[in-house]
């Protein structure tokens, strides 16, 4: 059964709730024992995987963009977009900076 | 389009055409607010993803004094709460008032239970010294805390300690802790060290960038959550007076909006600060 | 009188003098800080604005007469050194970020919807008080010892300087949530409340630039914020993200600063491109010329702008490469711009045009702008940036830009707007003579900094070697005939408002629908809803020389059946 308030607004079923809750738990507990499994370099990226898939789960149904006007979801991608871009730019400049920096000197920390 | 000799709706303001496109608003407005979060969040997590990227020992040396196990209770907390409060609002939605104030109240415990959480880590953290930079200092108890050169104040200007050019001059001239750098790094800290099969590393420079990246986004987020109790005691106070009862639910959903950015933040720190190997 | 015309929401009296409007429509103060009314929030900021710009200004003038001669003038190094930070502190934070949207914007952007006000007109609100509140922590910062770091806040100084950093970076935090929630407003609101018959590109092209800066506004400030923030954690708890002695980055300090900062600049610019579309068309007696390239232009420089931060950072220590992607990008950023004034151009060609007030500023606009961006040029290319960078060049640069392009265009908006806002016309001839002295004085007071700064005159320094003297010295008198021309405008735009002829709805000849309501409107603005039309159709309007203002010719064909009437 679908079910709308007066002006056609999507209601979600305690089923979906309860499926998507369920979802998210086994993620969790995916994660975790992820990080007993050593896939060296591989291991964050599965991880941002599952949290990922986890967001968007969160994202299309809790947050109803599955049922909404596309146009709210567009807002929200647009801002990882920035973000990317803000992060990836700052990750490549630091990165190639590093060398003129003295490894590990601070003077503040005595070492 | 209708004319405006109709009675406008009493939940609908009086610059809106109809109650639909003050509801579509209200939603257009939470979600790009929400954008500006993930942004200002987003700055952390660039200043994380730089020093990771630059120097992942660090990390490698700091995850250790984080438990895994609260963390993930947090976790556990976080999404149970998502999933009461979304319900809350198909709760609203269908004028169910007494269970949208059960769920409401039960997203507030839940909310409760994560800074208790984070309370539990904090103050271990405290007591062993794993602080942010200037308070770093890893030891069994926190009264010895080594002297910093960047206090904030007018004395540190004028006393003009930056004259070192060199770490071996700076090692001299200024108090440090009394611990070496052992190789089988700081005692009588974290359980995290007498788990079987992990490797112990030995104290990197600067680990201290780790514990202000921590204290900065667990911070923020726990001042995030703080917000959303507030929100959600507001509601709890405006479903006892019957604000509720015609069944205008737009303000339940957007603190749930709200609310689900939070958690969905902490999937995040989870993930990259406490399950780093 | 006018009989052809339908009676124009507002005009019904409660006195024999003076028509009910949202000036007078309720009375004493409270009336105002609490108010709901965009008109009456734009008014509020109007004032907030220009007490600001007066106080920047103030600062300016005092450093320039520091810089009357090579050494000591005035003041101590120290005390000069408060003085250009707060002079940019104030200028940028308080008057020209919010500057444009806050005032004519808030004011402008229902009134041009058909609409009775924007969609969340409590958050307007509660930005405007954000504004307050952010405006008192910084000026607050002046009096307990001031900043000397430059508004610009690079750490390790800003860290370690025992000047008051911290309330005015708390300020211009808390003014960044202002502004972030004007942006959000005005997305939502041209999102959800535009009427029939106005889709996306039958709306003013002053729309177009205001939601284009809407969206900077709210995907920049964040990262402002969190930047902020990061410093006042750095001053009061020694967090040490940016702080080299505690293992910290200072590079990564200005990445984070500039991300904001840089998109900040079209913050200023963009609204004042979109007064410029609509000064340009009215005043030219023509139809806009290239509508969608000046939409999209808009859309595309606020995008840009989120690719080129790092321009500010080319002698900072950032990687080689970095610098390369960096200057390449920032080569495209031009591009838009140079589309929109060569569309402005093209529509005072074989047009009819007014050298009213408000086209004086545009026209001034067109000409300083041009030389401001156009020197931008010379600071994108490594090879020259290298020499220029933190020279008097960058100053003439972004003063060209950000005064030249952003004041003169707010000057001419304001003068554009005011007898809508206020329902009064200003002298004509005062308007001419003080566009004049601003001009001249603008040119003299800069133009000079260009000469000097290529020949090497650093920024930011209180002596200088006696060969800039002549510059320095040109430069202050400019700033002086500056604000003389200033204090000519304020003069008789506030004689306006007690002695000035009673505005008509439509003085311009504008097509635009803030024009089909009274000058000043009441406080619902509109008594019935709009079909809209093309905004720059000025052919359907006539000028009617007994009440000296436009009106049109067939007035019902935009309007749909009034209050009261059935369809």
């Amino acid at each position: 059964m679908v079910e709308h308030t007066e002006p056609g607004v999507h209601v979600a079923s305690v089923k979906l709730l309860v499926i998507v809750w369920i979802a998210l738990m086994v993620g969790t507990w995916l994660t975790v024992s992820a990080t007993y499994v050593d896939l060296g370099a591989l291991n964050i990226w599965i991880g941002l995987a599952i949290a990922t898939a986890k967001a968007i789960l969160v994202a299309l149904y809790y947050m109803h963009l599955r049922w909404d006007k596309p146009f709210n979801a567009f807002v929200f991608l647009a801002s990882f977009l920035f973000l990317a871009i803000f992060v990836g730019i700052a990750m490549m400049d630091t990165t190639h900076y590093q060398d003129a920096v003295i490894p590990g000197f601070s003077p503040g920390m005595g070492s | 389009m209708t004319g405006h000799a109709h009675a406008q709706d009493p939940n609908v303001a009086h610059h809106f055409e109809n109650a639909d496109q003050q509801y579509q608003s209200a939603k257009l407005g939470m979600w790009v607010f929400l954008a500006t979060e993930i942004l200002f969040f987003g700055g952390l997590f660039c200043a994380y993803a730089v020093y990771r990227a630059n120097h992942p020992e660090i990390f490698v040396f700091g995850h250790h004094f984080l438990d895994k196990s609260l963390g993930a209770l947090n976790t556990v907390i976080l999404i149970c709460s998502s999933f009461t409060i979304a319900w809350a609002v198909r709760a609203a939605q269908l004028k169910q008032i007494r269970l949208l104030k059960v769920l409401l109240a039960l997203t507030l415990a839940c909310a409760a239970g994560f800074l208790s959480v984070k309370y539990v880590e904090y103050s271990h953290k405290w007591k062993h010294g794993l602080l942010w930079a200037s308070r770093y200092s890893p030891e069994a108890h926190h009264g010895e805390q080594r002297d910093h050169a960047e206090e904030t104040g007018a004395e540190s200007a004028a006393s003009g300690e930056t004259t070192e050019s060199s770490p071996e001059a700076v090692q001299e001239g200024l108090e440090r802790s009394k611990i070496a750098p052992a190789a089988s790094g700081p005692a009588g800290l974290a359980v995290a060290d007498e788990r079987p099969g992990e490797e112990i590393v030995a104290e990197p420079k600067n680990a201290q960038v780790y514990f202000s990246i921590y204290f900065l986004l667990t911070g923020l987020h726990g001042i995030h959550v703080l917000g959303g109790m507030g929100a959600m005691a507001w509601l709890l106070s405006l479903a006892r007076r019957g604000a509720f009862d015609t069944g205008h639910f737009t303000k339940v959903d957007m603190v749930a909006l709200y609310w689900h950015l939070v958690d969905l933040i902490w999937i995040y720190l989870f993930l990259l600060l406490y399950l780093i190997d | 009188m006018a009989v052809a015309t339908p009676a124009l929401a507002g005009t019904d009296t409660t006195d024999n003098q003076t028509p009910k409007n949202y000036l007078n429509a309720s009375r004493g103060l409270l009336s105002w800080f609490f108010t709901l009314d965009h008109k009456r929030i734009g008014v509020m900021y109007l004032i907030a604005i220009l007490s600001s710009f007066f106080l920047g200004g103030v600062f300016a003038l005092l450093l320039r007469t520091e810089l009357l001669t090579p050494a000591q003038t005035i003041m101590d190094a120290d005390t000069y050194n408060k003085m250009f930070t707060l002079h940019g502190a104030v200028m940028i934070f308080l008057f020209i970020i919010p500057g444009i949207p806050a005032t004519l914007g808030n004011f402008v952007l229902p009134l041009m919807l058909g609409a009775k006000d924007v969609a969340l007109p409590r958050l307007n609100l509660a930005s405007f008080w954000l504004w307050m509140i952010g405006a008192v922590f910084a000026v607050s910062s002046i009096v307990v010892g001031a900043v000397d770091t430059g508004w610009t806040f690079y750490t390790p100084y800003s860290t370690t300087t025992g000047t008051a950093v911290i309330s005015m970076t708390l300020g211009a935090f808390i003014l960044g949530f202002s502004s972030i929630f004007t942006g959000l407003n005005f997305i939502v609101t041209i999102h959800k409340m535009r009427p029939e018959g106005m889709t996306w590109f039958r709306m003013p092209l002053f729309l177009w630039g205001i939601y284009s800066t809407a969206i900077i506004q709210v995907l920049a400030t964040p990262v402002l914020g969190i930047t902020l923030l990061l410093l006042v954690a750095e001053r009061t708890l020694g967090v040490g993200i940016f702080d080299p002695a505690l293992g910290g980055d200072p590079v990564l300090y200005q990445h984070f600063f500039w991300f904001y900062s840089h998109p900040a600049v079209y913050i200023m610019i963009l609204p004042a491109m979109a007064i410029m579309s609509e000064l340009m068309s009215v005043f030219s007696g023509k139809h806009i010329f290239g509508y969608r390239f000046i939409a999209w232009s808009s859309v595309a420089i606020a995008l840009l702008s989120f690719l080129v931060w790092g321009h500010h950072m080319f002698t900072s220590g950032q990687a080689g490469i970095t610098n390369m992607i960096f200057s390449a990008l920032t080569f495209s950023v031009a591009i838009p711009s140079a589309v929109k004034v060569f569309n402005w151009v093209a529509t005072m060609y074989k047009g009819s045009i007014r050298l009213a007030t408000p086209m004086l500023y545009a026209l001034s606009f067109l000409f300083l702008f041009s030389i401001g961006g156009l020197t931008g040029l010379f600071l994108g290319a490594l090879s020259t940036d290298v020499h220029l960078h933190d020279t008097y060049f960058v100053v003439a640069h972004f003063h060209y830009v950000m005064f030249g392009g952003t004041v003169i265009a707010f000057l001419g908006g304001l003068h554009y707007w005011w007898p809508k806002m206020f329902g009064r016309m200003y002298s004509e001839r005062w308007g001419s003579i003080a566009a004049l002295l601003v001009f001249v004085g603008f040119n003299l007071t800069f133009f000079s900094q260009f000469v000097m700064g290529s020949q090497g005159m650093p920024r930011r320094y209180f002596n200088y070697v006696d060969r800039f003297t002549s510059y320095h010295q040109i430069s202050t008198i400019g700033s002086y005939v500056l604000g003389l021309g200033f204090f000519v405008i304020a003069g008789y735009l506030l004689h306006s408002l007690v002695r000035g002829d009673r505005a008509p709805a439509n003085p311009w000849g504008g097509a635009t629908l803030e024009w089909e309501t009274s000058s000043p409107p009441p406080p619902h603005n509109f008594d019935c809803e709009f079909r809209a039309g093309d905004p720059y159709d000025l052919d359907d309007l006539r000028y009617d020389p007994e009440i000296k203002g436009h009106v049109r010719r067939d007035p019902e064909s935009i309007r749909l059946h009034p209050k009261g009437a059935q369809q």
